[in-house]
């Protein structure tokens, strides 16, 4: 059984061609996917991604659950309306998924989780929420638009009542505000995104999101399909569940130090497996790869390396540096010369630091 | 819709095969394949010299999507390769069945030219791919 978004018809008129995505029946491009690439890093464009799970935490303990569910310290959430990118982990320090947690009330946060992972995620905060005694109620009713771009924020601030614009304005990185739409639709504005570009992730109800992704394309943002999204977030260096972590992975090894909160007391699940895994030594890293020559990293690929093989994780062309660029896991240690087999040659590939592209811009180093 | 150019024979797997007036076959993807695929950015074109047989895989392209092995529709000798794809793959998307053509065969048995599809019966085999 597929799910559709609300805008599965509208992606259809679009002549999208349309792909299975964890279940759901998604556009991949509407045209050329370097072209809604492109639109992106130099202008706007938006992405259906009402597939993803919103997922509405309740109850006085709500934080204290938190802390307990997820490796990231909500406590770093002082403000009313900020945002944390995290993992929640299994009792081994595997990442059960990667996600976003918004602060809206002391006793109402709201999750956003993916979508392949959304039966299992649901299990596992459900089994932990209880002895909180927070109410757990996913939100289907609503869709999801990420407008992403440079002039992302002043097309959607546009759209906007004219007395609610200079508050869209003013909200700062990684934060959420509710506020009135277009023709009066209620929306949730979060300023996130999977693109490495500046732009809004909005919520809005089902029965608005047509309207507003019509708005949109009049004022000239770019419909972007799913492959657009996946060459734009690999090369701002941000990781896809299921490609480059899984439960059998932990932070450690997917690059995911940084969300990782060792804080004093504070008794996350996972905890244990994480701290014991950095006292005996983490046994393999993520790193970044690029490919001078001709061709494309892919998943999968094998990895040769002085210090033993790994594989290519997420991979592909990268349309902003016109060559390809990979994540690859592999062992810790001397790397020494790395080559990657593709179709039995053996290519050589750079280890570089990511993000690949900031700004819209390669980082130093990339590109020769 | 049925744009393909009818002096063309076609493989299932979406090669196009052009007997030349000189006899030679010349071979690139279906439009319909460029259009599955999407986005081109590398091919890996065969070695001027080889000698594969039907249905070998003789080259690669690349889409940002995915890998695709590219079939020889006949067998022969590879003679000539398009080595303007290298630097602008894309051209296969533009024009699937002119410029972007791939590779030219001396064929070595053009009994097999009978066993490809005729563009109609091909159009059939893409449409069925879309669904």
């Amino acid at each position: 059984m597929t799910d559709k978004t609300e805008l599965n018809a509208t992606h259809r008129e679009l002549g999208a061609r349309m792909v299975d995505f964890g279940g759901w029946d998604m556009p991949i491009a509407y045209g050329s996917q370097i072209e809604e690439h492109h639109a992106v890093r130099k202008g706007a464009g938006m992405f259906d991604v009402s597939h993803m799970t919103v997922v509405d935490l309740t109850g006085e303990r709500t934080r204290d659950f938190l802390r307990k569910l997820v490796a990231n310290n909500v406590d770093k959430l002082a403000k009313p309306g900020k945002a944390l990118y995290t993992c929640m982990l299994n009792e081994r320090g595997g990442v059960v998924d990667d996600l976003i947690v918004y602060f809206l009330r002391e006793d109402f946060f709201r999750l956003v989780v993916n979508a392949a992972t959304r039966v299992n995620d649901l299990a596992w905060i459900e089994k932990h929420a209880g002895e909180f005694g927070v109410s757990v109620r996913e939100r289907p009713e609503f869709g999801m638009i990420a407008v992403q771009g440079p002039t992302a924020r002043e097309t959607l601030i546009g759209l906007l009542p004219e007395d609610v614009r200079e508050k869209a304005g003013k909200l700062g990185k990684f934060a959420a505000i509710e506020i009135e739409g277009p023709n009066g639709m209620p929306l949730f504005l979060a300023r996130t995104g999977y693109t490495g570009e500046d732009g809004f992730e909005v919520v809005v109800p089902n029965s608005r999101v047509v309207e507003l992704w019509k708005l949109l394309h009049e004022a000239g943002v770019a419909p972007a399909g799913l492959g657009a999204r996946d060459t734009l977030r690999l090369e701002a260096g941000m990781n896809l569940y299921g490609q480059d972590m899984d439960e059998s992975v932990t932070p450690w090894e997917a690059a995911l130090a940084w969300t990782i909160s060792l804080d004093e007391g504070r008794d996350f699940i996972g905890r244990a497996a994480l701290e014991q895994q950095k006292a005996t030594g983490v046994p393999r890293t993520m790193v970044g790869l690029v490919m001078d020559e001709k061709g494309v990293l892919r998943h999968g690929q094998k990895v040769l390396t002085a210090a033993g093989e790994g594989e290519i994780l997420s991979g592909g062309f990268a349309p902003t540096l016109g060559k390809s660029v990979a994540f690859a896991r592999v062992p810790v240690g001397e790397l020494g010369d790395v080559r990657v087999d593709i179709r039995g040659k053996a290519v050589p590939v750079r280890v570089v630091k990511f993000p690949f592209v900031r700004d819209g811009q390669p980082m130093p180093g990339i590109v020769d | 819709m049925n744009d393909i150019p009818g002096d063309l024979k076609f493989a299932k797997s979406h090669e196009w095969a052009r007997v030349e007036e000189d006899g030679t076959v010349t071979v690139g993807i279906s439009d319909h394949a460029q259009s599955s695929l999407g986005d081109l950015v590398y091919v890996e074109l065969p070695e001027v010299g080889a000698t594969p047989k039907q249905g070998d895989g003789v080259a690669v392209v690349e889409s940002v999507k995915a890998a695709s092995d590219i079939y020889t529709p006949v067998s022969g000798e590879v003679i000539e390769v398009n080595t303007a794809l290298s630097d602008k793959p894309e051209t296969i998307n533009e024009d699937a069945f002119g410029r972007g053509w791939i590779f030219k065969l001396k064929i070595s048995d053009k009994a097999e030219l009978d066993e490809l599809l005729t563009p109609d019966d091909y159009a059939q085999v893409a449409e069925n791919d879309d669904h």
